[in-house]
């Protein structure tokens, strides 16, 4: 047994894995050079942690020695810890036998800083190019690209990489300032607004000439701590808002902050937000997917998420004039309002309407969750509720009545976690 | 009453449709013919696979029913589980006596139930691609069993021959006893028991027949596996939703730290 390989690996992999991104979605890379490896649609998480996260990629970093002294981050310089260094051909090595044997999906390569941003992007690069040209591997790739590094060798990254992420990590300028005091968020931001360019232009390429290189095909993503500094759910959220629509940022993750240093910038907290990250997860997917903006969510006075109810509860408790809304005939967008129906269930509704009048039992059978849908729905005029309950009743009701309905809950936030891969 | 029985195949199935609507006799049970008990009430109709008959009822139902619904229907079959025949039956019934199209129509329960096989077929098979495990051999074949649920090894195929265009590769379902093998070219059903080997030992290789530095990789992907692994945000319920205990077995990362035999 290699046991210097299986040092690094231990070393390199622990470092990594506070970057929660391990999405493998959204490549397009077809097999069809008969290489090793597709990356054609969604990705397959082929593990779980023991903390229920997926595993899709080989996360590592390519060395954990860093010139920067971030104080979140375990492989600051001024943190005591062992330090380790792949070669390029070693990250090749164990990319292509794990893949060969069905572990993982691809790699996702980042990097501490050493000597220089740009000496540090270049050896990234090469892993991906080495990959891309000699082992014609066509699995995925997300590569971080170094805060600083020149705007030709993130051009470079973009051609090999599917997916490209710069991480903000501190959602405001000021704590970016207190925590990490190397970086600033115009070295952030430039590249993610020359990888944004590259992949406007490169769609514009590819309408016109089919044989156009590919840039980064799903996109780039970033991180955003949470707990590690004093924002609230309103300007994060906010920032993602910006993000998304600003950036094209595919996606935008959040990661509750593990204390890993007595650092005293930082918070002195005993556990991860665990909850609260998952508050905003689920508000990010109301953004994304449920049609909401994020003015409804979250807004002045309610700066920060409820941590016992998720987003859309809230939002329906706090708009008690939206509801109840008739499944027989309300829109698409109403339904998926509604607390307890799901994007699934809320298609399902709309499409087995057209064949007969609904019935609550017809609802059941859908997957939809009743013992919350109750309260927000009629079937042609019809509810289950007997009486009309106020908002905080209504609340109570949800959280701690008919006995399970707590444990259904939890359920629900487990279930949260799931989506978010 | 009427009871009728074919010999497993998905055409015998379609068969039996043919010859139902043909004699206006619709079913009470379909059972395969090796296990069928002769019906002591009503008659028992012995439906012999027929090509033709089958290929215009798999035709029909293509004229009234989507790719995604045709499928559905396929996955019923691939489900395996009691009543799947019936099921296979009712929906294709329905589909041919209605005006409309009857996907969507979820207050049918026959339409409601096959969605819903559909899916929990398609979560078998999408858990196998993630699942499967592949170990290499000295001749360098890469190599996997596995003991899905339902019958998804015919599903899986076409995902591994498209990653792994240049890599042999079998993967084999010990408890259905068959195979693929993908040669480079094509992928072939295999029947290892044909072979002289004894049946305990389907689908095992001995130390020797590893792949030199096989260990070496199982070996890593543990400490990976160890070391990706945030303690402060230990959820075991969470972790064992999304990898129930059976799928554990296919799972090298799941295997006791020393791997006496490899090494
Ligand atoms: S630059 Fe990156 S790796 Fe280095 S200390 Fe800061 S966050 Fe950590």
């Amino acid at each position: 047994m290699d046991s210097k390989i299986n040092d690094k690996l231990k070393i390199l992999a622990d470092a990594a894995k506070y970057d929660v991104s391990c999405s493998s979605s959204g490549g397009k890379r077809k097999n069809d050079n008969k290489g090793l490896g597709n990356a054609e649609g969604m990705g397959i998480c082929h593990s779980y942690t023991e903390d229920g996260r997926c595993v899709s990629l080989l996360k590592i970093l390519l060395t954990n020695f860093c010139i920067y002294d971030c104080a979140y981050c375990v492989t600051r310089k001024s943190n005591d810890i062992k330090r380790a260094a792949f070669t390029v051909q070693e990250v090749v090595d164990l990319t292509i036998n794990f893949y060969r044997r069905n572990y993982i999906e691809g790699l996702f390569l980042s990097s501490g800083i050493f000597k220089d941003a740009d000496y540090t992007m270049e050896r990234l690069v090469r892993v991906a190019k080495k990959l891309r040209q000699e082992h014609k591997f066509n699995g995925y790739i997300h590569l971080k690209t170094i805060p600083g590094a020149s705007d030709e060798l993130i051009k470079e990254a973009g051609l090999y990489a599917d997916r490209l992420s710069v991480n903000i990590e501190l959602p405001s300028e000021k704590s970016l300032q207190a925590l990490a005091p190397e970086k600033n968020y115009s070295e952030i931001l430039v590249p993610m607004g020359s990888i944004k360019q590259q992949l406007v232009q490169a769609k514009e390429e590819s309408k016109l000439f089919k044989s156009a290189p590919v840039f980064a095909p799903a996109g780039q993503s970033t991180q955003l701590i949470v707990g590690a500094s004093a924002e609230s759910d309103q300007q994060i959220l906010q920032l993602s808002d910006q993000l998304y629509k600003g950036y094209s940022l595919k996606r935008v993750y959040y990661s509750g902050y593990v204390p890993v240093s007595a650092d005293n910038r930082l918070p002195i907290i005993t556990e991860p937000p665990i909850i609260r990250e998952n508050r905003i997860y689920q508000a990010d997917w109301l953004m994304r997917f449920y049609g909401f903006d994020v003015k409804e969510i979250v807004d002045e006075q309610h700066p920060n998420l409820d941590l016992d109810i998720d987003p859309k509860l809230s939002w329906a408790l706090r708009n008690r004039h939206a509801f109840p809304v008739e499944m027989n005939t309300a829109d698409y967008e109403m339904i998926l309002r509604v607390p307890g129906i799901g994007v699934k269930s809320a298609k399902k509704i709309v499409s087995a309407r057209r064949f007969a009048p609904l019935q609550f039992e017809h609802l059941r059978q859908m997957g939809v969750v009743l013992k919350r849908a109750k309260y927000f729905i009629t079937c042609q005029t019809k509810s289950l509720q007997r009486q009309d309950y106020e908002s905080d009743q209504l609340r109570r009701k949800i959280l701690f009545g008919d006995g399970s309905a707590r444990s259904a809950l939890l359920t629900q936030q487990l279930d949260l976690f799931r989506q978010v891969g | 009453m009427h009871l009728y029985t074919y010999d497993g195949s998905f055409e015998g199935l379609l068969t039996v449709v043919f010859e139902a609507f043909e004699r206006k006799a619709w079913p009470t049970a379909i059972e395969q013919e090796q296990v069928a008990q002769p019906s002591m009430f009503g008659d028992t109709i012995r439906v012999v696979t027929d090509e033709q008959k089958s290929g215009r009822v798999w035709q029909g139902l293509q004229r009234r029913l989507s790719k995604g619904a045709l499928e559905a229907l396929y996955y019923t079959y691939l489900w395996e589980q009691s009543g799947f025949e019936q099921l296979v039956f009712d929906y294709a019934r329905l589909a041919f006596e209605s005006e409309e199209s009857i996907e969507g129509n979820y207050t049918a329960t026959c339409v409601l139930q096959v969605q819903q096989i559909h899916k929990q077929v398609h979560r078998e098979k999408h858990r196998m691609e993630a699942f499967v495990r592949f170990q290499k051999s000295a001749d360098g074949l890469f190599y996997a069993t596995i003991t899905p649920d339902f019958n998804v090894l015919p599903l899986i195929i076409r995902h591994f021959e498209r990653r792994y265009a240049d890599q042999r590769w079998a993967i084999y379902d010990t408890r259905r006893r068959y195979g693929a093998y993908y040669n480079l070219v094509s992928t072939a059903f295999i029947n290892l028991e044909t072979q002289a080997v004894s049946p305990k030992r389907y689908g095992v290789l001995t130390a020797d027949q590893y792949d030199a530095e096989e260990a070496k990789y199982q070996q890593l992907w543990q400490v990976y596996f160890d070391h990706v692994n945030i303690p402060e945000r230990k959820n075991p319920k969470l972790h064992l939703r999304h990898i129930p205990r059976r799928y554990w077995k296919y799972l090298s990362e799941k295997q006791p730290r020393q791997l006496k035999n490899l090494s």
